[in-house]
């Protein structure tokens, strides 16, 4: 296709505008892709790469301009008509049937066959797509049996069994682990070679460069960069586009002398929700000053972990905080203890999706002067502290009064860290606290918990990436299926032994 | 395919003065419609409604009816706008007033208070016996639900026949007035003070039944607005009503929460009948609730569970009762309440999407690659 002077356009947009209350989504964007290439949307957490993508997909409808489909002008009333016009959207949270098989859930909603289903037929028919674009499911398998990579597959024939020749993929590696976002990129150029095209979403700069020919970079509703070509692009080049200024990827790490143990798990034990065991005998300190990360791969307890000292989860062992027992009480009395908790969920548990930013931002100080007034609220204090949490972190909603549902993802979690770090927590447990956030929010985040550090709160980091736990850490506990199963002083760990120990690689080397 | 297409589009945000408007809206919407099905039926919906109108706001005397039939609507309405909050779908109200006026009764009945004692004795006794059993049959489902994870829409619905058995098994039995399914009258003492009572110093209020239960009413919406809009306690169940899991992550008891919040709700249910015996009717008896604990969920809809909201509700709905017994057939006001139930459910739909209407484009000139691989 290089040898083309100008490629043919499979999508072409021109001028669009999109506006939600108080919010410019899209401010004149132009975008196009061509024939046989995926093309990468690159943006932060609200830039308005969704927003587009969903007029592309017909979800949405412009507020102005206009959007071609190999070359002809077409408007979408729905996704139906997108999907006629051969262009699919595979979004984060998938719309599949958990107890129908893969088969069935391809052939939901269309109009062949019309009565009687040929499942051995159809079964076939998927079962080739799939080969053709190098994807392993089993067309028989119920949906609730399948990874969350499988699943994904699934919506991915979906569209092709519909005739898609543009997918628009939203956030797909979100969900991935890394091996089968490798096989993802596989497919994806599989489709490409037959001269489909792909609409790569993404906030991660390594797969935006590993995986696309071009990149148009969005920031605040606007294009920075308009089809840029991937082959001289380099990470800091895109991530400047995309927050406005040079990233500060080296953290300034205050050597702080650790005070007093904080936190003290001792032999705990829990299990997790199906019952099965997640932790098993956990033994951990955490000192004053001191950020000791947790470096797992997910589901191995660490989820749980956070939920046992924070009264959240029952367990068996001795968990103390400055020297109280806390094991198995309530919520409310480790609050009161002082510490305080970034967690995973952000839309359902760490914030009231309803309720709006000031009654999300008093959560855990209702009970309290200035807000409590005997067994009343004093209404017009909790305004004027959430007004000066969301000036001061920077929280972009309309107003005080906004819905937290309506909040980006960067912004609700700048939300919750401002609701618990007011709270001048002794012990923080901050779970995923930057996971799914763009890279000008990642950094907002990690120096928000340096300065607590600093300020002598004992921090217990649990992420999945281990970039950040390592960068951040003062002290590494490897967690492996409910155990810690090493110790590392950040400093100078050993990445490859760190990997090793996580992925189980020490029970192998112990047996051998 | 139809060149115009309407689609429901979700709002992003919904403007405070919208849910107000649908409301109102939905209220007229149903008044049109049932006017329509009187017109078809061959009456004069112009003359129903007039008639309606003068039948429970006419004159002072069916104002004053009129709001002797809203009392308890009032206080049913509240029980349910409170337990609305928390998502705790308490379809129970009815049981916890038959309980409340059975509980009221019992003080009456059974010689807990000794034979003319002062009504500033018996009235309070009443209303605390009203109240207790009131909660102790909200508390049932409360602590089955909160304890064991039942469904309270079913257990506090079932309670409902329970309570309705149990109250005709003391006014067939026990307390049976020689075999009639009532209780004997009660004393002047176990009475409300009614306007009527006073007609001696202000002769205008003679033959005005409007009782102390109306103020109850009022004074319980207060409270109730205080707790639900300005209080911790209502911040707690404003919580654990948009998301259990913050809630709990907050720090919040949700198991203590739901046990007194259906506490809370079968006392005003409860209170609810122990007024309606003490203020109207003066015994207990086999039909003592028209169904008004039913009512009170249709107008804790209306209300969109705001207590100030309740009262207006529940003064309309008292007037379509009252009016039921003017209006013949009687079925009418009774079908109004059901199309303006209906109205409602739509009218929220209206408030959570836009609808747009749209003229359909020439479709996409794509040419569908065949579905099946060659």
């Amino acid at each position: 296709m290089s040898a083309v002077a100008a490629p043919a356009l499979a999508i072409e947009a021109r001028g669009i505008v999109k506006s939600f209350p108080g919010v410019l989504a899209n401010d004149h964007v132009d975008f196009d892709l061509r024939r046989g290439e995926v093309h990468a949307l690159l943006g932060e957490n609200g830039a308005g790469k969704s927003t587009l993508m969903n007029i592309l997909a017909g979800l949405y409808q412009p507020d102005a301009g206009e959007i071609l489909i190999d070359g002809a002008a077409v408007t979408f009333g729905s996704p139906r008509d997108a999907i006629a016009a051969g262009l699919g959207m595979v979004h984060q949270h998938f719309t599949l049937v958990p107890s129908q098989t893969v088969t069935e859930n391809v052939l939901l909603g269309l109009d062949r066959p019309r009565f009687l289903l040929h499942e051995r037929r159809s079964e076939a028919e998927v079962a080739a797509l799939a080969t053709r674009f190098g994807m392993r499911v089993d067309p028989r398998a119920r949906i609730w049996q399948l990874s969350v990579g499988e699943q994904q597959r699934v919506e991915i024939l979906k569209m092709l069994y519909r005739g898609a020749r543009i997918l628009i993929m939203d956030e797909p590696t979100a969900v991935l682990a890394p091996q089968e976002a490798l096989e993802l990129f596989e497919t994806l150029r599989s489709m490409t070679r037959e001269g489909r095209s792909v609409v790569f979403i993404s906030h991660k700069l390594g797969e935006v460069l590993a995986i696309a020919d071009r990149v148009t970079v969005m920031r605040r509703g606007v294009v920075t960069a308009a089809g840029l070509p991937t082959a001289g692009a380099t990470r800091a080049d895109l991530a400047r586009l995309m927050v406005g200024r040079s990233v500060l990827e080296s953290l300034d790490r205050v050597a702080v002398t650790p005070g007093d143990v904080v936190l003290a798990v001792d032999g705990v034990r829990a299990t997790n929700d199906r019952g099965l065991p997640a932790l098993r005998d956990v033994s951990l300190d955490v000192r004053a000053g001191e950020i000791v990360g947790i470096a797992a791969v997910a589901g191995n307890g660490q989820s749980e972990l956070a939920e046992v000292i924070t009264g959240l989860r029952p367990c068996s062992g001795s968990v103390r905080i400055a020297g109280e027992a806390v094991a198995n009480e309530s919520a409310g009395t480790v609050i009161a203890r002082g510490v305080a908790h970034i967690p995973e969920d952000r839309s359902t548990v760490g914030s009231a999706p309803n309720l709006s930013l000031t009654d999300n931002l008093i959560m855990k100080r209702y009970r309290d002067a200035p807000v409590a007034r005997g067994w009343l609220m004093d209404e017009a204090t909790a305004r004027t502290i959430a007004a000066r949490l969301k000036d001061a972190y920077a929280i972009s909603a309309p107003s005080v009064d906004t819905q937290a549902r309506l909040l980006s993802g960067g912004n609700l979690q700048r939300l919750i860290l401002a609701r618990e770090i007011e709270t001048k927590p002794g012990l923080l447990i901050a779970v995923q606290p930057t996971r799914g956030l763009d890279v000008g929010a990642i950094e907002s985040v990690h120096r928000l918990l340096l300065a607590l550090r600093q300020n002598g709160t004992a921090i217990l980091l649990i992420s999945e990436e281990l970039d950040e736990v390592l960068a951040l850490s003062d002290r590494v506990d490897v967690l492996y299926e409910g155990r810690v199963v090493g110790t590392f002083p950040a400093a100078d760990a050993d990445v490859g032994r760190i990997g090793l120990l996580m992925t189980g690689g020490a029970d192998e080397e112990a047996a051998s | 395919m139809s060149p115009v297409t309407i689609r429901l589009e979700p709002r992003i945000a919904t403007p405070r003065w919208l849910s107000a408007a649908a409301t109102v809206g939905a209220v007229a919407v149903a008044l049109v419609i049932s006017g329509a099905i009187i017109a078809f039926v061959g009456g004069d919906p112009v003359r129903s409604y007039l008639h309606i109108l003068n039948a429970s706001f006419g004159s002072i005397g069916v104002l004053s009816d009129t709001l002797v039939k809203a009392t308890p609507l009032i206080l049913t309405g509240l029980a349910c706008a409170l337990a609305f909050r928390m998502r705790l779908w308490n379809i129970g109200a009815e049981g916890q007033f038959l309980l409340g006026a059975w509980g009221a009764s019992a003080v009456v009945l059974t010689g807990v208070v000794p034979a003319g004692a002062p009504a500033i004795i018996v009235l309070p006794l009443m209303m605390a016996a009203g109240m207790l059993a009131g909660a102790v049959w909200g508390v049932i489902p409360g602590i089955l639900r909160a304890r064991l994870g039942v469904n309270e829409i079913i257990t506090t619905l079932m309670l409902n026949y329970v309570a309705l058995f149990w109250i005709q098994f003391w006014v067939f039995g026990p307390w049976s007035e020689s075999g009639f399914q009532q209780t004997k009258a009660f004393p002047r003492e176990a009475w409300m003070p009614r306007l009527t009572d006073l007609s001696d110093v202000v002769p205008a209020f003679g033959g005005l039944t409007v009782h102390l239960g109306l103020v109850l009413g009022l004074v319980a919406a207060g409270i109730v607005w205080l707790i639900l809009e300005r209080s911790q306690w209502g911040y707690e169940i404003r919580l654990i009503g948009d998301s259990p899991r913050a809630a709990r992550y907050a720090g919040i008891d949700i198991a203590r929460n739901l046990i007194v919040v259906f506490a809370v709700s079968g006392a005003l249910a409860g209170l609810a009948g122990m007024s309606e015996v003490s203020g109207s009717v003066h015994r207990l008896q086999d039909r003592i609730s028209p169904g008004y604990g039913f009512t009170a969920i249709i107008i804790a809809y209306l209300a969109k569970f705001h207590p100030g909201r309740v009262v207006v509700a529940a003064i309309l709905f008292g007037a379509l009762i009252l009016a039921g017994r003017e209006i013949q057939p009687s079925g009418v006001p009774a079908m109004i309440q059901g199309i303006i139930l209906f109205a409602l459910i739509v009218s929220d739909t209206l408030v959570r999407y836009r609808v747009r209407v749209e003229r359909r484009a020439p479709a996409a000139p794509a040419t569908p690659e065949p579905a099946v691989p060659a």
